[in-house]
């Protein structure tokens, strides 16, 4: 009986009772028959590919990552976490040269930063969407993210660096791709908060993609070498410094959080609770009362929140949606909890284009019927969808704050 | 992040009493590990159906007073139970969930293996019935979804040809269902009624089945229709144009995920909070050994405060009791739970006679409060299937135990 008790796997699937929960929330089984669904594929099929490997189901590759079953199942069992673990471990296909492409989000955003107007105006004509849909498999209705012409790193180096020792309390800031390559603007809305309530923010010393990318397309090596690097820095940055680390987008935070430790098997135990989200950090000091923030009194936007998925998995788009209600002249509206379809990488590839528009269609529906003046999210692949798919702009909550702070008389309040 | 009332449990019991205390203008948060047992719904709540003796019980109201002293309904006290017992059906009307039952009469339900079951009330999906041999037609056809296994129709014909009802069994085609088909674990309930419910298709199922009456009187189908919009559910049956019944089906379910949407959209709506898939860690008590907070996995340094707190984490299923080889015992605040000593004491080794397990849980000496090492803990209530004292799947009294506790220990909270 002790036995019974002790005896439970690294991804607990024997404590799968099969009451089918999982597969009622899985937003790839109503729009894809090929995919078996979160239960077959995962601690079912556990079982079988524990006796022999052979059991390993190439279909597993249609499962997006969102871990929906896991926010899902009442016993605690680490579905997502089986089925991509089983896709590392038994698929033996090397990824295609499109895989590699989209998930070397760092390689490719240095190089198309530096030709960012040509790269931009480039991927955006028609016949090269042909060529890219043809030859590489990438959808061609597909809007690329645009390229910035400056990273945000030189961006940060040349304008606000110097100052930041100026604070009296400092934090990391893991600025992930998005805000490097595509967006620094979100990055410059960070500092400007986190410098009008008093803290210094500082750039990790090496930073490297999270690796979320690499994972789900099978390029666990190169994952494991970004993880080593990232967590190198981030020790530095806790242990050393008395810094913790922030960030504003959902999935990469979840990657080096649980990620890391569940699928790529390294151990961050020590640095995990001080990885966080710049909304959650921002939401505990205003809360304790630490800090005080003043908006602006003409402020007023009807803003729509979407949940993403991996921002549902940690469970804190609380902090986000609190964040935003405060802003005296914010309407905010929670949207139904639904998957947009992206999944990163997953709506890019030719084959799941279809599957990934069929997903986010109860999303779109809702944005479109509720009329907001934007939608606000944590997370940018679901920013990349939605702003294609619906007629409305899409904005971090971090930037939201950043336009609705009075930022001089918030600055003062917090001197 | 502070609470008036933290209620660890999202399920019938948990959503119930935190509509009632949000409606009621209290700031509430609901902690849910996971989705609820309302996922295998059987589209009715019971009250009370059997005595601990074995009696049949055809008013509930009435026989509640006949229970032991440990029972919820005995702590509560008859009034009590009939007057939250009659709440309930105005409480889920404004909910935008259609019922129907009384608590002074029991009616009668059918289980998808064809058995009758006393019920209170029944969702609007079902036709509850008044008797257990009420004969559902002269002849009724029993139709199918070509490759759908959770819906037993042999068992079905067999239960009501007892009654004398002729039974003939049919299967529907459509194409769009013949994708699910490639996927057959996948061919399930909530997977259909995706499909089904798109405008269209359930027209052209009601319709390929009103082709296939012959002389029936009487349609039985599984329910499958409406998982987000009941209404479905009626304009199949005006399409069809015969009296038609649903049967509940093997889990999923999809009225009971249609329900538990509902109510959490109602909780949601009126301002309370609900965090789905977060685990409560532990508590931290003030000096008097009332709760002052909880943590939880997902919040992490950050404390949930709250006034008063719920516990409606289920029973075993949940984990709201977990029982090791030794004992069994509440994981998050530890609260005095009934149990039998020695675990050959807990099981029958016939699986279908009444197990013991089923009635342990908390002890609740005073009102629904929970003790801790025996000192009543005056902020902490225990509502649903974490309570000890009755066997809720002998008695037929689960349902009624959820809803009823969940509004005893609101008011008891409003009223403090």
């Amino acid at each position: 009986m002790n036995m019974q008790e002790k005896n439970i796997s690294a991804n607990n699937f024997e404590q799968c009772i099969k009451c089918t929960v999982c597969t009622v929330y899985c937003p790839v089984v109503p729009v894809n028959p090929l995919y078996p669904g979160p239960k077959q594929a995962g601690p079912d099929g556990e079982r079988l590919r524990l006796k022999k490997g052979i059991y390993f189901d190439d279909t597993l590759k249609y499962c997006m990552n969102c871990k929906r079953c896991e926010v899902a199942c009442p016993s605690g069992v680490r579905i997502g976490d089986i089925i991509q673990a089983a896709r590392l471990k038994y698929n033996t296909q090397p990824p295609k040269l499109r895989d590699m492409i989209l998930a070397s989000t760092d390689l490719m955003g240095s190089i198309a930063t530096k030709a960012a107007p040509i790269v931009n105006m480039t991927v955006g004509m028609k016949p090269v969407k042909a060529a890219m849909d043809g030859v590489l498999g990438i959808d061609k209705h597909r809007t690329f993210p645009k390229y910035s012409s400056r990273t945000f790193e030189k961006w940060f180096n040349k304008n606000v660096k110097a100052f930041q020792e100026s604070f009296n309390r400092h934090v990391s800031f893991f600025h992930g791709c998005f805000v490097n390559y595509n967006y620094p603007q979100l990055g410059k809305d960070l500092v400007s908060v986190m410098n009008s309530i008093g803290y210094g923010v500082h750039l990790l010393d090496k930073e490297k993609c999270c690796g979320v990318a690499l994972i789900s397309n099978g390029m666990t090596d190169r994952a494991r070498k970004n993880a080593a690097i990232n967590l190198e820095s981030i020790r530095k940055s806790v242990n050393e410094r008395q810094m913790p680390v922030i960030g504003t987008s959902s999935t990469c935070s979840f990657t080096l959080r649980d990620e890391y430790p569940h699928l790529l098997g390294i151990n961050n135990e020590d640095v995990r609770d001080y990885i966080e989200l710049a909304s959650r950090f921002i939401y505990r000091i205003v809360d304790e009362g630490k800090v005080k923030l003043v908006f602006k009194k003409d402020y007023k936007a009807r803003i729509a929140y979407h949940t993403p998925c991996h921002m549902e998995k940690l469970g804190w788009g609380i902090f986000s949606t609190e964040l935003l209600r405060m802003i005296p002249g914010a309407e905010v509206t929670v949207l139904e909890s639904n998957c947009c379809g992206i999944a990163g990488t997953y709506g890019f590839k030719k084959e799941n284009y279809h599957v990934s528009q069929a997903i986010g269609k109860p999303l779109f529906e809702q944005i479109n019927k509720l009329r907001p003046d934007f939608v606000a999210c944590d997370c940018e692949t679901c920013k990349w969808q939605i702003e294609m798919s619906t007629e409305y702009a899409v904005k971090n909550p971090i930037s939201v704050l950043a336009e609705a702070l009075d930022l001089v008389a918030t600055s003062e309040a917090n001197k | 992040m502070k609470f008036d009332t933290i209620i660890i449990g999202g399920g019938l019991s948990g959503l119930v009493c935190g509509i009632k205390l949000q409606k009621a203008g209290q700031k509430c948060a609901i902690v849910s590990a996971g989705q609820s047992a309302m996922h295998f719904s059987s589209g009715t709540f019971d009250l009370l159906g059997r005595l601990p003796d074995g009696t049949a019980v055809e008013n509930p109201s009435e026989a509640a007073g006949r229970l032991d002293k440990g029972h919820p309904y005995s702590i509560l006290g008859t009034e009590a139970v009939l007057k939250y017992a009659d709440e309930a059906k105005d409480f889920f009307a404004e909910c935008g969930i259609s019922v129907s039952g009384d608590a002074r009469k029991n009616s009668w339900r059918i289980t998808p293996a064809g058995e009758r079951k006393p019920a209170w009330l029944t969702l609007g999906d079902f036709t509850p019935l008044a008797s257990k041999d009420e004969k559902i037609g002269n002849r009724a056809l029993i139709v199918n979804i070509l490759g759908y296994l959770d819906f037993n129709t042999k068992f079905l014909a067999d239960s009501f040809e007892k009654q004398g009802t002729e039974c003939r069994i049919a299967a529907v085609r459509l194409d769009e269902m013949e994708r699910l088909r490639k996927n057959p674990s996948e061919m399930r309930a909530t997977n259909i009624a995706r499909v089904m419910d798109r405008d269209g298709i359930w027209e052209k199922a009601a319709l390929q089945i009103k082709e296939l009456i012959r002389e029936e009187d009487v349609v039985v189908l599984p329910a499958v229709f409406g998982l987000k919009d009941a209404s479905v559910v009626d304009k199949i049956r005006e399409t069809i144009g015969v009296r038609t019944i649903f049967a509940a089906t093997m889990p999923p379910s999809v009225p009971g995920i249609r329900t538990q949407m509902a109510l959490r959209s109602e909780f949601e709506k009126a301002g309370g909070r609900f965090f789905l898939g977060d685990t409560v860690t532990g508590s931290e008590c003030r000096e008097n050994g009332e709760i002052e907070s909880v943590g939880t996995v997902n919040f992490g340094d950050i404390r949930l405060h709250a006034d008063n707190f719920v516990l409606a984490s289920g029973s075993f299923f949940s984990k709201g009791m977990i029982a090791s080889p030794s004992k069994i015992y509440e994981p998050i605040f530890g609260i005095d739970l009934n149990y039998a000593e020695g675990r050959g004491n807990w099981f029958d080794g016939c699986f279908w006679n009444r197990q013991n397990y089923i009635s342990f849980g908390a002890c609740t000496k005073d009102g629904l409060h929970a003790s801790i090492n025996g000192n009543t803990i005056g902020n902490l209530y225990v509502i649903g299937s974490l309570l000890g004292g009755s066997n809720t799947l002998y008695e037929g009294c689960g349902g009624g135990i959820a809803i009823i506790t969940a509004m005893a220990a609101a008011d008891s909270i409003l009223n403090k």
